[in-house]
């Protein structure tokens, strides 16, 4: 690979390029996270789409400089659909040492590095274990474009006479690097600037200092003679109207809340925080003038309990989790099926098993969220593709229990959950309303009220606390078809397992047929459910005009009707999963004959394109 | 019918009967078991409380004591072993204008369901919880529970156990409950009149009942129910009037302000005096006294307190939140969907 040399200024180029992934990394410290979104809100102030991933250091307060204490954040954007937060790197910015050491492997060969060199001081090499200087390794510069820039020094020489002690005037710095960065972006300066000042009204000494780094270092990529080219990414076409950008946790948040408008009813959130969900209570709790009432229950076990004592009292009852709190809630979740009552259960899903990885992704808890509970007790599942989706999910999650009385299991996991989209806010009237209904009269002869007899599609009535003659005791313990009341009889119980069975079957209805992206029938089939729907859709869309094609399971239970059909119509079905091989057991059991082959990374990431692209080849022969 | 947070319309309540509150549904107790005695005197102070059927749920666990709930003419749920608080503070918060009552039984709330018990009571959410202690596991058939005494036999600790009880009023006051009782399945009239204090707390309210369970540990409470020794064993605390007790109420609880105990002293003997016994006040806010009258119960040489040991006022966990709910809702009024999701920073694609 030929990496071009620097060119005078004069002569450098403007590039366009369709996509390009860059990853902001440094110290915690050292506001990644403030610039890498910054970056994220001119890309789409620009019109491009995008696609975002954080990655948290694990602990909340590791030594400054340390590899434990590396933060970071990755964006990319193009000029058409952007799927996921993209492989590897096109372009790295490292801050210190030990920020160079965690993430330069993942950076493309041939791709740019912007190095704070300095940063690269004894001390910090010594704390990133580095035996010697990493910028002064041929190995380095042979494989990479390497632009060291004396960051820590360019920020002092703007901030001289700033009246800044020196510790004030060194957290300036990553507003040096974003400079560089819209100068070689394009991106207008002007916004940048407003968007400082009002960061820091409160403090307008800051602001001025991190307007002056910002500016410098723009001025200093445009000047200096470091950079061969600058860069455009056209606007992408995306379907019009306001946008704004969210995370997969608060598009749960934001989804429930709408559900709250658009049933009429209040939505209670009862939960404990546990990463990666922790969000998603902590963003509702604003909402209360949506009718979102939250509440941070002693366990997970009561946040879910209090859910569910919200719905007996017509509440849409909500709780939000990740693996081991899930397993906590198993035994609620048993209750909710066998009471009928609505209930949403949301699983930000990381890694496992018990405390596991807490800040990476899995999708791991497929089988527990399916079949995690004693006694038969079927209910919906369904998962979320992307965070934009985790909005329309979550809503429908609520329309659903609703409807059929049933708790439903929502699977979002910390890929999703963390990641972050531009997000078509809807228009006004664009969602439809689901009405709620609550029982108000007796509906058996006699003026009887029996709260288990159920309608054509299995629904049982839903009568609540404050409704005068209806007044009814519902239980865990199995329950008399009609009335409700304790049930020992055997016929009865397999009467009820079987009408419970069905009536989570029938939810089928509303469950859309599984489209396929691609040819309809051929070579291969990629089946993917959750949060790895982006990177199996741009891994189809790099392997077009072969014989492959994809389909995604929103759906888990009850699946799309025309499922098996899409699997028979294909050679081969290969199912890509951040598990073991859940979906692809769970397809070989519910459509016999279909042995789907997998391909399963559990290293707490998302999937890679390329090795899913890789791997398709290699099955394409 | 409210449905949200709101007045229940202030209609004129039917006037109830003890059967109104009765579901139809015969109760499966043991003949003999104390339980009777709490649900009848639950169905009979019900009519009275000025709370429309309607508006009251009662939410149990899991045990013999948690079948409650399918006996009243009320709304009810029987949950899961340990967690009604969990389902009643939901409720609750949700839907603040019910009254709730939480039905549970010795291992119930202080075994599996410790956790809910503690800080439902912290809380001082508005749910009153009656727990049935008969200081065994009865639905199980006879196993230790969090309140048998130590030593005491039972069919998993065959050689007597070897675990301290809980004092039940001790902790739900340590815990912070704005309304402890405790009375006695044998003593109807007492219970009518702790249950009907309970029915007017509004805060966290617990009353421990002591329950005979006469087919596995009968005669758990003859010590203080017995003829012949009810007299010397019980102290009734009431408020306003001397702690005394004793054949003749010849004995009182005197605070000793040497050694800061209470302790036991015979009116007329060693110059002790009626001024000398401390007056039951279950109003302080701190919650001391109380605890030291608690920790009585089953001390050798006291009598065993029942009635109120504490009833404070404290803005409730439902009040403090719909506070804060309702003035939201003032200040934003009715926000439209697409005002919601754009209160963020947005973009235009054209
Ligand atoms: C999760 C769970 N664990 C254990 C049980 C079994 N179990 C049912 S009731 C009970 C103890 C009941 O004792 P207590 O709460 O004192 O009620 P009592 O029957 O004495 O009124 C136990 C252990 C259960 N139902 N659920
Ligand atoms: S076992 Fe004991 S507590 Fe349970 S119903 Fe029988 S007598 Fe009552
Ligand atoms: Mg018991």
């Amino acid at each position: 690979m030929s990496i071009p040399e620097a060119a005078p200024t004069s002569k450098r180029e403007v590039e366009q390029v369709e996509t390009v992934t860059i990853r902001f990394v440094g110290d915690s410290g050292d506001g990644m996270q403030v610039i890498g979104s910054e970056f994220t809100k001119a890309s789409a102030l620009a019109g491009n789409d995008l696609s975002t991933f954080p990655d948290f250091p694990a602990e909340i307060r590791a030594p400054a400089g340390s590899l434990a204490g590396v933060s970071g954040y990755q964006v990319h954007l193009g000029g058409r659909t952007v799927y996921t937060p993209g492989d590897a790197p096109d372009v790295l910015v490292a801050m210190n040492p030990a920020a160079l050491k965690t993430n330069i492997q993942d950076l493309r060969l041939g791709g740019m590095l912007i190095v704070n060199s300095g940063a690269f001081n004894e001390a910090n090499l010594e704390k990133a274990l580095y035996k010697k200087n990493p910028l002064e390794d041929d190995a380095l510069k042979k494989n990479y474009r390497v632009v060291p820039v004396e960051m820590n020094t360019l920020t002092q020489h703007a901030l001289e006479g700033s009246g800044l002690s020196s510790k004030e005037v060194a957290r300036c710095k990553n507003y040096f690097a974003l400079g560089m960065l819209y100068f070689l972006y394009g991106r207008p300066t002007e916004p940048q600037v407003q968007s400082i000042r009002a960061k820091f009204t409160k403090k307008p000494e800051f602001a001025d200092a991190n307007i002056k780094v910002f500016q410098a270092g723009h001025a200093f990529a445009e000047t200096s003679e470091l950079f061969v080219n600058t860069y455009r990414v056209p606007a992408a076409k995306l379907r019009p109207g306001l946008y704004r950008n969210v995370t997969g946790n608060q598009a749960t948040a934001l989804g429930l809340a709408a559900a709250a408008k658009l049933s009429g009813r209040q939505v209670f959130l009862g939960s404990y925080p546990i990463t990666p969900a922790t969000e998603i209570l902590q963003e509702s709790s604003y909402f209360k003038e949506m009718n979102v009432v939250t509440y941070q229950a002693e366990d997970e076990i009561a946040g879910i309990g209090s859910a569910i004592g919200a719905s007996f009292g017509g509440a849409i009852g909500c709780t939000t989790t990740s693996g081991p709190g899930l397993a906590l809630k198993s035994e609620m979740i048993g209750l909710a099926v066998i009471l009928e009552l609505p209930l949403v259960v949301v699983n930000v899903q990381r890694g496992g098993p018990s405390t596991g990885m807490p800040t990476k992704t899995e999708q791991a808890d497929l089988l527990m969220a399916l079949f995690g509970r004693h006694g038969e007790a079927p209910m919906p599942v369904l998962a979320a593709k992307s965070p934009g989706d985790c909005f329309y999910s979550a809503m429908e999650a609520v329309r659903i229990a609703i409807k059929w009385m049933t708790p439903v299991l929502l699977l979002t996991d910390g890929y999703l959950g963390f990641g972050s989209e531009p997000f078509r806010i809807p228009e006004e009237g664009e969602l439809q309303p689901f009405a709620v209904k609550y029982q108000t009269t007796p509906n058996y002869e006699g003026g009887k009220f029996m709260p288990y007899l159920r309608d054509a599609k299995l629904i049982r009535p839903w009568a609540v606390p404050g409704t005068p003659g209806l007044e009814h005791r519902v239980g865990g313990l199995e329950k008399d078809s009609l009335s409700g009341m304790v049930s020992y009889d055997g016929m009865n119980h397999e009467k009820m397992v079987k009408t419970r069975a069905q009536k989570i079957a029938n939810v089928v209805e509303d469950v859309p047929d599984l489209e396929v992206f691609g040819p309809a029938k051929g070579e291969v089939l990629l089946l993917s459910w959750g949060g790895t729907f982006g990177s199996v859709r741009a891994s189809a869309e790099a392997l077009h005009g072969k014989s492959v094609a994809h389909a995604h399971l929103r759906w888990l239970n009850p699946m799309p009707r025309n499922t098996g059909e899409v699997l028979r119509s294909y050679r081969k079905v290969l199912v890509p999963e951040v598990n073991n091989g859940q979906l692809a057991l769970y397809v070989r059991a519910m459509f016999p004959g279909i042995d789907p082959l997998q391909h399963n990374r559990i290293n707490g990431k998302a999937l890679n394109i390329s090795e899913i692209v890789a791997k398709v080849n290699e099955l394409l022969g | 019918m409210s449905t949200t947070n709101g007045t229940t319309a202030a209609a004129a309540l039917p006037t109830y009967t003890k059967k109104d509150f009765e579901s139809g549904v015969d109760p499966r107790w043991c003949p003999g078991c104390g339980d009777f005695s709490i649900i009848n005197q639950v169905q009979k102070l019900l009519p009275s409380i000025g709370v429309a059927r309607e508006n009251i749920v009662f939410i149990s666990g899991i045990g013999c004591s948690s079948r409650f709930p399918y006996y009243m003419n009320n709304y009810g749920m029987h949950t899961l072993h340990g967690r009604a608080p969990s389902f009643a503070s939901g409720l609750k918060l949700s839907r603040p204008e019910l009254q709730l009552w939480v039905v549970t039984g010795d291992g119930d709330a202080l075994a599996i369901g410790g956790n809910h018990f503690i800080h439902t009571m912290r809380r001082n959410l508005d749910i009153k919880m009656l727990m049935f202690n008969n200081r065994i596991y009865g639905l199980t058939k006879g196993q230790v529970s969090p309140t048998s005494e130590l030593g005491k036999k039972t069919k998993t600790t065959p050689y007597g156990s070897a675990d301290y009880p809980f004092n039940p009023p001790a902790l739900a006051l340590g815990a912070g409950a704005t309304f402890v009782a405790r009375s006695v399945d044998l003593e109807g009239a007492h219970m009518g009149v702790v249950l009907k204090s309970a029915a007017e707390h509004r805060g966290s309210t617990f009353v421990e009942i002591y329950q005979n369970c006469p087919v596995f540990n009968d005669g758990a409470y003859t010590f203080l129910t017995e003829k012949a020794v009810k007299a010397e064993a019980q102290l009734r605390m009431e408020e306003g009037k001397p702690l005394l007790f004793g054949k003749d109420n010849r004995k009182g609880i005197r605070f000793n302000s040497q050694s800061a105990e209470l302790e036991v002293v015979t009116l007329g003997e060693k110059g002790a005096v009626e001024k000398d016994v401390l007056v039951h006040n279950p109003r302080r806010d701190d919650p001391t006294i109380a605890f030291m009258l608690a920790n009585l119960s089953n001390r050798p040489g006291f009598p065993t307190p029942i009635g109120i040991f504490r009833a404070v006022k404290l803005p409730t966990c439902d009040d403090l939140n719909w506070k804060v709910i309702n003035s939201a809702k003032a200040k934003h009024g009715d926000v439209s969907l697409r005002k919601f999701l754009s209160s963020a920073d947005t973009w235009t694609v054209e």
